[in-house]
């Protein structure tokens, strides 16, 4: 091999193209989106700490407020001559493409990379596949694709080369999570090495090109009929000289470095009869398995195309034997109607043009074929499916290969899918392979990047490292995917079998089939709480049977126990490593240990000696605890793993939610996936995850009944119910009541019951309770315990409970926390963090508006854990109500909501105006209450339900198209809760435009800002609403302008129902403002303090933290209501006390703001001084304004009613 | 007027020292206590504990959620540069050497011998003048005997001032059976300086919580009179520099323990009631009452009561004991 091939290192894709693309840009503008914002963050943090590009300056890094303004920016920096770029995905690339047209119509050389994800659809998909870059594919930008993390790395810089000489704007792509987030051994590229590849000269003809006052001109006009067809053709020659460039940039990087690129890289048979056409990782794949198939005679092959556009049909011809007689072109995309998928179409005209001119003798048979949608697995097995499709023919012996089919699912309504050998393999026996099923939080996939890093960096190894997660935020199973061994590792796909597995949580063994990856012979480690005499017998019989029939060498450790005793407290990480190594075989067992020892030497080495010293006792402690298991020739367990969901559950949750609970969803057939994205709600219930190992108990001694603790729970686990104590009879003897504690009601029964296997443990309840015990030290009325020793009666009491009847609405207080723990809550057991500060906003959301709510929620964590299979945490009543949840897109939400509005309007004015005119057939009396029903109160809501099912039951008997029309829209003669629910990224940043125009509207909407102000479902990016001196990605260096104040925004308008509350601060006052904001006839906005894990905090404390936010007066609880400017009142309140504690004493409680203080200490001194003052302006200026008169605020204009008059009162 | 003071050896421009306390902890209080006129610093404690403790808790926020969710490995920026360990107060001994002249002390509270050691070294790398030993530890182990726990405190100062350069304090308790010949002990073992006494954590019962309450309270005048009574036992019979902490609240007291033979007063409780410019109000007092008596400087009055010096020696010993009750009873009548 020429040239010098670089550093070898590990690094996932994100990292390896973010490395070079920083160093080639003097601009970046970002803005995050799953899962290229790595890229972004690295630039972001490298520039923060002063890393310099290539010409020794450091890159300017610009968050914008959504990707179409980052590409806006990237065109602006790119008229002005500065070297730009951005990185981004799917949705977010979509919202580019109007700049892109621009910026390649305008020939601006620029670089773009994308992170390739699947687009929404009927779902969002966060995961990877070609449908956002094949969208982008007319822009004129040149698509180059990249396969693994090393040609990414390679690719941006090939991709800059090119650009610049072909003044052609490059989107550079790989794919999602697959490359983007797969760990693999590089050599990594030296700033000489880029430096020789970016010329000078073209940069500053870059430069040259640039507006500039001091050589004037005009460009961006608007031509008409005349010219701009010309224009458009005046392009051409650029895009004809693309293939060219692109290969002599391949060859000169060939000449520097050795690795030598190919627009179209063909592998296999030189006389190849079947050949497969493809790009991204899933061409790697093919490309490894075309040669062994074709070592072993077969006449296969592969292409791997890298520039698709501009598409060069003659390196196509020039790469394709001519002996290809049947070929696949295989897309990671849907083009759903077209006749074949982009690419596949572009390889038939190609051929055919080449038969056509006679250039090639025959038009080979040509199909296209699906795989790896949202990256789906795409192994060895399925190219070879393919290629066996390819392989089919008829009696005459033409090729009869289906065109259109599918690898890797069950298509049995459209029958495309093609059937897999899943037990062909390509894997050589020198590769190891490793799984570890984990716990997000337990340190597994941490542990085994490390692992990873130690063997190829320290071992000389080639490493592999992939690791999926589940859909859930808060105790999420992760299985890590390693391989190690003595070449570079081309697999990316998921190991299927795998010579060492480990189990790091002991009950997944019960939940899926971990030992079905278990090769025979294989290594099993399980980290299990039962020693190596007694775990046999707590394995069910599966188990039993695979260690048996595999041969499975079976080892157990307590790691939790090991690392309790030598100090290392609840990580087990470096216990659980240590196993691996010394049992894998990776490495020869003492030369493992000593890199262990030297790794953590590096980890640990500035935390302290102790810190060592302890991780080194964890090593040594490990290897003496660690015990193997003697497997037992029979099968003795007498218990098989129960059923994930319980036997009565609805069909779909059985036949469609199970098999994904259980890891296996890949194998549900499409006609058990609904076809328009429309799923059951309160699934959630059917998902018993039992995460907690400490759940609250309740002390009815000791409770006052006051709600708060079911109030704040986050996960809806805490329910209350009132009854007459009759009801009581049959209760189990553990049942726990008390008397209400309410005069007036001697026989009523007050029960406050938990749903132990759904709680997280996040004991926010207990810090909620007021209540102390007289006598015993610490206890309050509810308190956390055990729970496994409580399971089994917490199980009964809860099935006692659930008979008992529901609190009926109407008899409910509403107008107070203690009432509302009565509300059957329509949200429950999400996967959101333990502890969460958006649910129970949600939660009470649900509570009281729930059963005629419909919501239109934006992407993220709300979107996440409140619509991200397998389970649906929105649910039902008792009488089958409930919220109607839907989620469109991050920016459109506020839009979306108001469309909901104003269909809701049109169709109760169709409703009203039938129901006139219907009147004299369902009874006068009955119309003339219904449409002139207020419905503002509970008991008003449900007197106008029992109206609309007696008008139903009228309708149903009459005979009319007035009639059936109107069953159509009746269900609108009950006032319709619009709400419009997201996060502070879209409300301050992304979605601002739409929801200041929807706040404009008067329309009557409720919107809900979760305000956590950080991006948090990305990993906790600034946002506008950041506050000044908090650190966050993106502002690493801390926020250095204070938050926008939205509210005050919102207020100005006059017409606008604004709160802003703190639920930990003050529920009553939260309560009120749902209550206020809900009745009020025109547009209302609610500025909700939600704490969450990005702002590092204990989140047990997180309802205190908000108490410290508004006691500091940096959260100022305020209503402001328009109804109160019409009663001449000030419609401003101020609901919350002076500042009683400096804004450091709520702030330094956080990692986002205490961390400026100890990474810049001189700067973070100056900021908090700047945001104590700022806290100080803005309570004055708040202050001011609830000591004016109505007079001091514009009215506004009237919310603007339904048209046929209003079916409620004003509040 | 001569105000100048040695302590352990330290040049002091006069001998009102801001003893250990949150308030060195910023920047700008030590430049104002310099600027008041304060003679030394010491700097807040730094105490292995906590140190742990924080970058454990650091630890458990930042990566306790990390790698559990696809959508976001990470929810802080990566910072290469996090402070850990000591990191911060080394930082904070440097910028005070390099924004005040007067002699800034570091102090040290460790558990394991390996923090005691490894954090006193960082500190005198960082340019600390003197450290100040705080063997802030309550034995209690109940097998512990009096004899090992005055053992331990010997072994920490002895090991800690011969790998050290700069001199060393210890700040003592007062609960010894000796407290006289375990001062001589210490001294012996190496302390340059003894500061007297520190204030140790004494919980509080809540009554409606029934929890412990473990605020602080600000010392009271009335509490110099237990330091009074051993530094005028020491002073002169110890070689070692000794310093009176408690109880300061007006020059009164200051006069006070330079009476009974302090080299140094400290005091946290005056400047956190009267802000830290109080120091020269302190100092300016002092002279005030140097002028009156016509003493041109300090060291002609220091230890002038002293137990060696007093007409009466026994006034410090248990006559004093016996004449204090006599005269509560007759001040009561």
């Amino acid at each position: 091999m020429n040239g010098r091939p670089g550093i070898r290192t590990v690094m996932d894709g994100n990292t390896a193209v973010a490395h070079v693309a920083y160093r080639v840009n003097e601009v970046c503008a970002i803005y995050p989106i799953t899962p290229s914002s790595t890229m972004a963050e690295l630039a972001d943090q490298w520039s923060a700490e002063g890393l310099r590009n290539i010409w020794g300056n450091i890159p300017v890094v610009q968050e914008m407020q959504s990707e179409g303004g980052a590409a806006g920016a990237v065109h602006g920096a790119l008229q002005s001559g500065a070297m730009t770029t951005t990185f981004t995905a799917s949705q977010g690339l979509m919202l580019m493409l109007p700049n892109m047209m621009k910026i390649a119509g305008e020939l601006t050389a620029t670089v773009f990379h994308v992170a390739a994800r699947a687009l929404a659809t009927s779902a969002l998909s966060i995961f990877g596949d070609h449908s956002d870059v094949m969208t982008a594919r007319t822009t004129g930008f040149a698509l180059l694709s990249s396969g693994n993390v090393q040609e990414a790395h390679d690719a941006a810089l090939i991709a800059q080369a090119a650009t610049l000489k072909a003044r052609i704007p490059f989107l550079h792509f790989f794919d999602g999570f697959r490359t983007s987030h797969e760990l693999n051994t590089l050599f990594l590229l030296g700033d000489d090495d880029i430096r020789a590849m970016i010329s000078d000269d073209l940069v500053r003809a870059h430069r040259a090109r640039a507006l500039d006052p001091e050589h004037p001109f005009v460009r961006g006009t608007a031509h008409n009929p005349d010219t701009f067809f010309q224009a458009r053709e005046a392009v051409t020659p650029y895009y004809n000289a693309v293939p060219g460039i692109v290969s002599d940039a391949m060859e000169r990087f060939a000449a520097l470095t050795g690795r030598r690129y190919r627009l179209f890289e063909y592998e296999g048979a030189p006389d190849a009869e079947r050949v497969l056409i493809l790009m991204g990782s899933g061409a790697e794949t093919a490309r490894e398995t075309v040669k062994v198939l074709a070592a072993r005679g077969e006449k296969v092959g592969a292409i791997q195309l890298r520039l698709y556009r501009p598409f060069s049909a003659a390196d196509l011809l020039a790469a394709l034997p001519a002996t290809a007689s049947a070929i696949a072109v295989l897309e990671q995309t849907k083009e759903s109607g077209a006749p074949g998928e982009p690419l596949y179409l572009d390889v038939v005209s190609a051929l055919a043009a080449a038969a056509g001119r006679g250039e090639r003798a025959t038009m080979p048979f040509v199909v296209g074929g699906r795989y790896g949608l949202s990256s789906k697995n795409f192994p060895p097995s399925l190219v070879k499916a393919a290629l066996d499709e390819l392989a089919r023919r008829d009696a005459g012996g033409r090729c009869v290969a289906r065109h259109g089919f599918t690898l890797g699912i069950d298509d049995d309504v459209s029958h495309s899918s093609l059937a897999a050998d899943e037990s062909f393999s390509i894997e050589p026996d020198s590769v190891t392979r490793a799984v570890f099923f984990g716990l997000g939080a337990d340190g597994t996939v941490g542990a085994n990047k490390n692992s990873v890093k130690i063997i190829a960096e320290d071992a000389g190894r080639f490493a592999q490292g992939y690791f999926v997660y589940d859909s859930h935020k808060s105790g999420a199973q992760t299985a890590s995917h390693l391989r190690f061994g003595p070449d570079p590792i081309r697999a990316p796909y998921l190991i299927a079998s795998a010579g060492f597995l480990a189990c790091h949580q002991f009950g997944f063994l019960e939940r899926q089939d971990i030992l079905g990856l278990a090769a025979p012979g294989a290594v099993f480690l399980l980290n299990s709480p039962h020693g190596p005499d007694t775990v046999w017998d707590r394995l069910p019989r599966a188990v039993q049977r695979q260690l048996i029939d595999k041969r499975i060498r079976f080892f157990v450790i307590d790691a939790s126990r090991v690392a309790r005793e030598v100090g290392l407290g609840s990580r087990t990480n470096t216990v659980l490593q240590t196993c691996f190594f010394a049992i894998s075989g990776v490495l020869p067992r003492e030369e493992a240990i000593a890199h262990i020892k030297k790794s953590i030497q590096k980890t640990y080495g500035r935390k302290g000696e102790t810190v060592v010293q302890k991780n080194f006792a964890a090593v040594d402690g490990t290897l003496a605890r660690l015990s193997e298991v003697p497997v037992p020739a029979e099968v003795t367990s007498a218990f098989d793993s129960p059923s994930l969901v319980p036997a009565n559950a609805p069909e779909f949750v059985r036949r469609v939610t199970a098999p994904m609970l259980e890891g296996r969803g890949d194998r549900i057939p499409v006609s058990l996936v609904p076809a328009d994205g429309t799923f059951p709600s309160g699934t959630s219930a059917y998902e018993k995850r039992n995460i907690a190992e400490e759940v609250p108990v309740w002390r009815e001694d000791l409770c006052i009944q006051c709600g708060q603790c079911s109030f704040v729970c986050p996960h809806s686990v805490i329910r209350s119910r009132y009854y007459h104590e009759d009801l009581l009879a049959g209760a189990p003897p553990t049942f726990k009541a008390a008397p209400v504690n309410a005069r007036g009601y001697p026989e009523a029964r007050f029960t406050l019951e938990l749903y132990v296997e759904d709680c997280t443990g996040c004991g926010l309840c207990v810090e909620a309770c007021p209540v102390t015990s007289p006598r015993e030290p610490g206890v309050r009325a509810i308190n956390m315990v055990d729970k496994q020793p409580v399971l089994a009666t917490a199980k009964e009491n809860l099935a006692f409970f659930e008979k008992l009847p529901v609190n009926d609405r109407a008899r409910v207080d509403f107008a107070n926390v203690r009432g509302v723990q009565f509300l059957e809550p329509l949200f429950e057991f999400s996967g959101a963090c333990a502890g969460c500060g958006e649910t129970p906003y949600l939660k009470l959301l649900s509570q009281l508006f729930g059963d005629r709510a419909q919501i239109a929620n934006a992407t993220g964590c709300s979107s996440i854990y409140g619509g991200n299979l397998p389970v649906t945490p929105w649910t039902k009543d008792r009488e089958g109500r409930g919220p109607a949840w839907s989620n469109s897109l991050f920016e459109d939400n506020a839009e979306f909501g108001l469309g909901f509005r104003l269909a809701a309007d049109k169709h109760l004015e169709t409703a009203r105006t039938l129901l006139a005119e219907l009147a004299p057939a369902v009874g006068e009396e009955l119309a003339r209450a219904i449409l002139a029903a207020p419905q503002i109160e509970e008991s008003e809501i449900r007197e106008q339900r029992a109206r609309v099912a007696a008008l139903k039951s009228a309708l149903a008997g009459i005979d009319s198209e007035a009639a059936r029309n109107l069953m159509s829209v009746v269900d609108h003669l009950v006032r319709r809760s619009i709400w419009i629910v997201g996060g502070d990224g879209w409300a301050y940043d992304i979605g601002y435009g739409g929801l200041d125009h929807v706040l404009a509207s008067g329309r009557d909407v409720n919107v809900l800002v979760l305000d956590t102000e950080v991006y948090s479902n990305t990993g906790g990016q600034a946002s506008k609403a950041t506050p000044l001196g908090a650190t966050a990605k993106f502002a690493t260096a801390g926020k250095r302008v204070p938050r926008k104040d939205l509210a005050l925004q919102a207020i100005a308008y006059g017409n606008v129902y604004v709160a802003q509350v703190a639920m930990g601060a003050n529920p009553q006052q939260t309560l009120q403002a749902f209550r206020e904001a809900e009745a009020y006839p025109g547009p209302s906005l609610i500025l909700a303090y939600s704490h969450c894990i990005a702002h590092g905090i204990d989140m047990r404390f997180g309802m205190k933290q908000q108490d410290l936010a508004v006691a500091s007066g940096y959260w100022p609880l305020l209503r402001f209501n328009p109804a109160m400017r019409a009663a001449g009142l000030n419609p401003f309140r101020l609901d919350s006390p002076r500042p009683a504690i400096p804004f450091k004493k709520y702030a330094y409680n956080e990692i986002r703001y205490s961390a400026l203080a100890d990474i810049r200490p001189n700067e973070a001194a100056g900021i908090l001084a700047e945001a104590q003052a700022t806290v100080n302006a803005k309570y004055r200026q708040y202050e001011q304004l609830a000591g004016l008169d109505a007079e001091g605020f514009q009215a506004g204009v009237q919310p603007l009613a339904p048209p046929s008059g209003p079916p409620g009162r004003g509040p | 007027m001569n105000l100048a003071t040695d302590y352990m050896g330290l040049k002091l421009a006069n001998p009102l020292v801001a003893s250990a306390s949150p308030l060195n902890a910023d920047i700008g209080n030590i430049v104002r206590l310099a600027a008041a006129g304060a003679g030394a610093v010491v700097l807040p404690s730094l105490f292995e504990e906590q140190i742990e403790a924080e970058d454990a808790r650091r630890v458990d926020l930042i990566e306790g959620w990390s790698n559990s969710f696809a959508e976001a490995l990470t929810y802080f920026p990566r910072q290469s540069e996090y402070a850990v360990g000591p990191d911060a107060y080394l930082s904070l001994i440097r910028k005070a050497r390099s924004e005040v002249d007067i002699p800034v002390i570091a102090s040290l509270n460790g558990i394991t011998n390996e923090a005691w050691l490894g954090y006193a070294l960082d500190m005198e790398e960082a340019g600390a003048h003197a450290l100040e030993l705080n063997i802030y530890f309550i034995p209690a182990d109940l097998t512990l005997t009096g004899v090992k726990v005055e053992q331990r405190y010997r072994e920490i100062v002895r090991s800690v001032s011969a790998a050290l350069h700069i001199p060393v304090a210890v700040k003592l308790s007062p609960y010894f059976s000796a407290p006289g010949n375990f001062a001589v002990s210490l001294a012996e073992a190496g302390a340059r300086g003894l500061v007297l006494f520190n204030r140790f954590y004494q919980p509080d019962i809540d009554l409606q919580r029934l929890e412990p309450v473990t605020d602080l309270e600000l010392s009271r005048p009335n509490e110099i009179r237990l330091p009074l009574l051993w530094l005028a036992l020491l002073s002169g019979r110890v070689k070692a520099s000794l310093a009176a902490t408690s109880g300061v609240n007006s020059p009164d007291e200051v006069v006070k323990y330079l009476l009974a033979g302090a080299d140094v007063v400290m005091t946290t409780s005056a400047l956190l009631r009267n802000g830290v410019e109080y120091i020269g109000t302190l100092r300016r007092g002092l002279e005030a009452w140097l002028s009156e008596r016509r003493f041109d400087s300090v060291d002609q009055m220091r230890g002038l009561l002293n137990q060696s010096r007093v007409s009466d020696p026994q006034a410090f010993e248990r006559a004093n004991y016996i004449r204090i009750l006599q005269g509560y009873g007759s001040t009561r009548r």
